[in-house]
């Protein structure tokens, strides 16, 4: 298993070398924040990308095959278009507020996204409070989604944000608190690396019992939840409130909604990769000597982005076969019956680990 | 207008908080127009507002022949263009007497079914778009294009056929119409379930549905609800089985009635006349009579002097020809009874006291297609 840390020690013994300690960092926060920015965007298009064709799989239609091999240029031509776009905006709205908002969801999944362990020593942010601080970040997205239902002086928007505001704060209960926090007992830690480390000799998700397997489907239900997609996107609810809460926005300050989305769903997959199916560590089958060898050769980064996809392919599957849920069976499934779940389940978690009957 | 509320204990003040929803609004399904009255995200009045797609047809008859209103009549409810010409042309065949071939009454009633279905399919995939789920249009319109193919090729047009004429058809079936026709069927006895599969049964859609808009029977009948919406709610109101018309009264079918008068009933209902399309069409596709295609009639017809009514059984429910001629080549004053106009009146009363997603899945329910509604 090669280790990145080892890589970037080098540029930086390299840049310590040639400039002095001030103009290391400056420097290093600018190419790191060059990679995030460039990553962003390209996971961003990628998935788009992806949802399409996955759509049109599930449809019997193609979905996007024009533009470039495979049709893999059109979310770039899209982004293009909505890049040159006259951005409209509503006469009364809250100008400032209206602009601030788009950031404050690019912002936050952003920052959540300098925590994800991608491979060993590849994490940009390596804290100790690693799980804690992603699920802090990514909960400032809410904060401008409800600025922008806010600002924008639509009624639509308005409607569409405060069902936002109401669903996010109620499952990140179930998500945070429970789900969670039941599998950071069974790890130990709270660094997003030394979680990964600890499911070497296997994923919780197999390794912590019934309790693992409930808190795994009640993130996901969640999750999914938090990113605002079907059957949870009563937020944007296309056939009630046209689009919610970017109903005013457009041009760029639309696609920062649309790109945010998807990234919230590729952190969202990542944290659950992280925690339940053994992050950036292969795949290795008890008692395969050969087969465990050959896995061990396909880099971290890889295997971290297989497992992401897989849980995101499987919430683009929840998008394109449910029916959406209205508000208050939505509000009613978190705390009558996730929340409740969820809480037992972190006692039953509790109770394991005390009995150290962890595999 | 908008009632202002203080709230005693805290000083807050709260108003009602009025939408537009429409004209233009995904789940209108055109240019319907509904004013709605909120209380946060329950529904306390819902106002429809028409007119956004009116064109005058009525009035237009009283300049055309009635060989031209048959022209009209297509877009009235396009999604049951054949089921409305052929109300006019019974209408006028009733009037003067006309002798229509066994042949054609047994054609138009495999298209009427045909057409019946497709329109079923449109709803049911438009009505799981409406609920949130995005695959189920797809479905929809993937069998819905044999029926348009089948349409194609026998009357030259895919939605809005014209087929029909004051004494027959336009011209004979295809000869490949009835092998298309069996594929047809076959294939969507297979695809059918598969809407069972992805839709109906789903937990999420039917906790949407059931005990949503509530429709008793007095309700239904005193706002003269009818077709799968009124069988919905227990009503026995199926034309085709009350006054059979065309080939009907020759046909084995049931007509479909559900018990609970909900949304989810409603959409059974829908979803089982399918079935019974599908047979009325197995027993009369391999049993179409040789013979004319049309009985010859004078190139203006002129109706005698009196009035005359033509009820039939369309996708959304009765549609009904009222014309009252003065004896010249144009009616006097021609009225069409359109089923989506009395649904539509129903749709304040059954959705009060719902949330906005709600009036969404029941606006579904019914069924509406808005150039029918305002014509």
């Amino acid at each position: 298993m090669y280790d990145f840390s080892k890589m970037t020690g080098a540029i930086h013994d390299w840049l310590s070398s040639i400039m002095p300690d001030l103009g290391v960092i400056i420097t290093e926060w600018v190419i790191i924040g060059l990679i995030f920015l460039a990553f962003f965007a390209l996971l961003g298009l990628v998935l788009v990308y992806a949802e399409r064709r996955i759509a049109g799989f599930f449809q019997f239609r193609l979905g996007p095959n024009r533009v470039g091999p495979f049709g893999m240029f059109q979310t770039v031509a899209d982004t293009v278009k909505l890049l040159l776009k006259e951005l409209v905006g509503t006469d009364r709205a809250d100008k400032f507020l209206y602009n601030l908002a788009p950031f404050f969801l690019i912002i936050a999944a952003l920052m959540a996204m300098a925590a994800i362990p991608y491979g060993l020593g590849l994490t940009a942010y390596n804290v100790n409070i690693g799980l804690f601080f992603m699920m802090a970040i990514s909960s400032i997205g809410v904060i401008g989604i409800l600025l922008a239902g806010w600002a924008s002086n639509n009624k639509y928007s308005m409607i569409g944000a405060l069902r936002s505001g109401a669903v996010i704060i109620s499952y990140e209960l179930s998500l945070g608190l429970s789900s969670v926090l039941a599998m950071i007992l069974l790890a130990g830690t709270l660094n997003m690396n030394e979680i990964v480390m600890s499911q070497q000799a296997g994923w919780w998700l197999f390794r912590g019992h019934i309790p693992a397997i409930i808190a795994f489907i009640v993130f996901i239900i969640t999750g999914t939840a938090e990113t605002n997609r079907v059957p949870f996107d009563l937020t944007e609810a296309e056939s009630e409130l046209g689009a919610g809460f970017h109903a005013e926005y457009s041009g760029i300050k639309f696609a920062f909604f649309f790109l945010a989305e998807f990234v919230n769903m590729f952190i969202i997959s990542a944290i659950a990769v992280t925690v339940f199916l053994g992050g950036w560590l292969p795949i290795h089958i008890p008692y395969w000597e050969g087969f465990n060898n050959i896995m061990d050769y396909i880099p971290g980064p890889i295997w971290f982005m297989i497992k992401t996809s897989g849980v995101i392919f499987l919430l683009m599957w929840f998008r394109w076969t449910f029916p959406r849920l209205r508000i208050d069976q939505i509000l009613t499934l978190e705390w009558k019956y996730l929340l409740p779940i969820s809480l037992i389940n972190l006692i039953l978690m509790a109770f394991i680990v005390m009995m150290g009957w962890v595999f | 207008m908008t009632t202002t509320e203080i709230d005693n204990k805290t000083g807050l003040v709260t108003q009602e908080y009025k939408i537009n929803m429409g004209p233009q609004h995904p789940a209108a399904h055109g240019v319907l127009r509904l004013v709605l009255t909120l209380d946060g995200e329950i529904i306390e009045k819902v106002d429809p507002d028409l007119g956004y797609i009116h064109r005058g047809i009525e009035k237009m008859t009283e300049r055309d022949t009635y060989k031209q209103i048959v022209h009209l009549t297509d877009r009235l409810d396009y999604l049951s263009s054949h089921i409305n010409n052929e109300a006019v042309c019974l209408a006028v065949e009733n009037a003067l007497e006309i002798e229509v071939p066994d042949r054609v009454k047994v054609i138009r009633t495999i298209i009427a079914e045909l057409t019946r279905l497709a329109s079923h399919q449109l709803w049911w995939g438009v009505m799981g778009m409406d609920i949130g789920a995005l695959t189920t249009f797809m479905y929809a319109f993937r069998d819905r294009e044999l029926i348009n193919d089948i349409m194609e090729e026998t009357c030259g047009t895919r939605l809005t056929m014209n087929y029909n004429k004051p004494g027959g058809l336009m011209f004979d079936i295809h000869p490949n119409f009835q092998k298309r026709v069996k594929e047809f069927i076959k294939h969507f006895k297979v695809s059918l379930p598969e809407y069972n599969t992805l839709l109906s049964g789903n937990v999420i859609f039917k906790k949407r549905l059931q005990g949503i808009g509530y429709m008793s029977k007095e309700d239904a009948i005193a706002y003269g609800v009818s077709g799968p919406s009124a069988r919905g709610s227990n009503i026995s109101c199926d034309v085709r089985k009350i006054h059979p018309y065309s080939a009907y009264d020759r046909v084995d079918f049931n007509e479909i009635l559900m018990e609970g008068g909900d949304s989810y009933d409603r959409y059974m209902v829908r979803m089982k006349e399918m079935e019974e399309s599908m047979k009325i069409i197995e027993q009369l596709v391999d049993n179409i009579p040789e013979g004319d295609f049309e009985t010859k009639t004078a190139a203006v017809l002129k109706l005698p002097k009196g009035e005359y009514y033509q009820k039939v059984e369309s996708a959304r429910g009765e549609f009904g020809v009222f014309i009252v001629s003065d004896g010249k080549k144009s009616p006097y004053r021609m009225k069409f009874r359109s089923p989506g106009f009395a649904n539509l009146s129903i749709l304040d009363k059954i959705s009060r006291g719902h949330k906005i997603a709600d009036l969404v899945a029941i606006m579904s329910s019914l069924d509406f297609v808005i150039p029918d509604i305002d014509r």
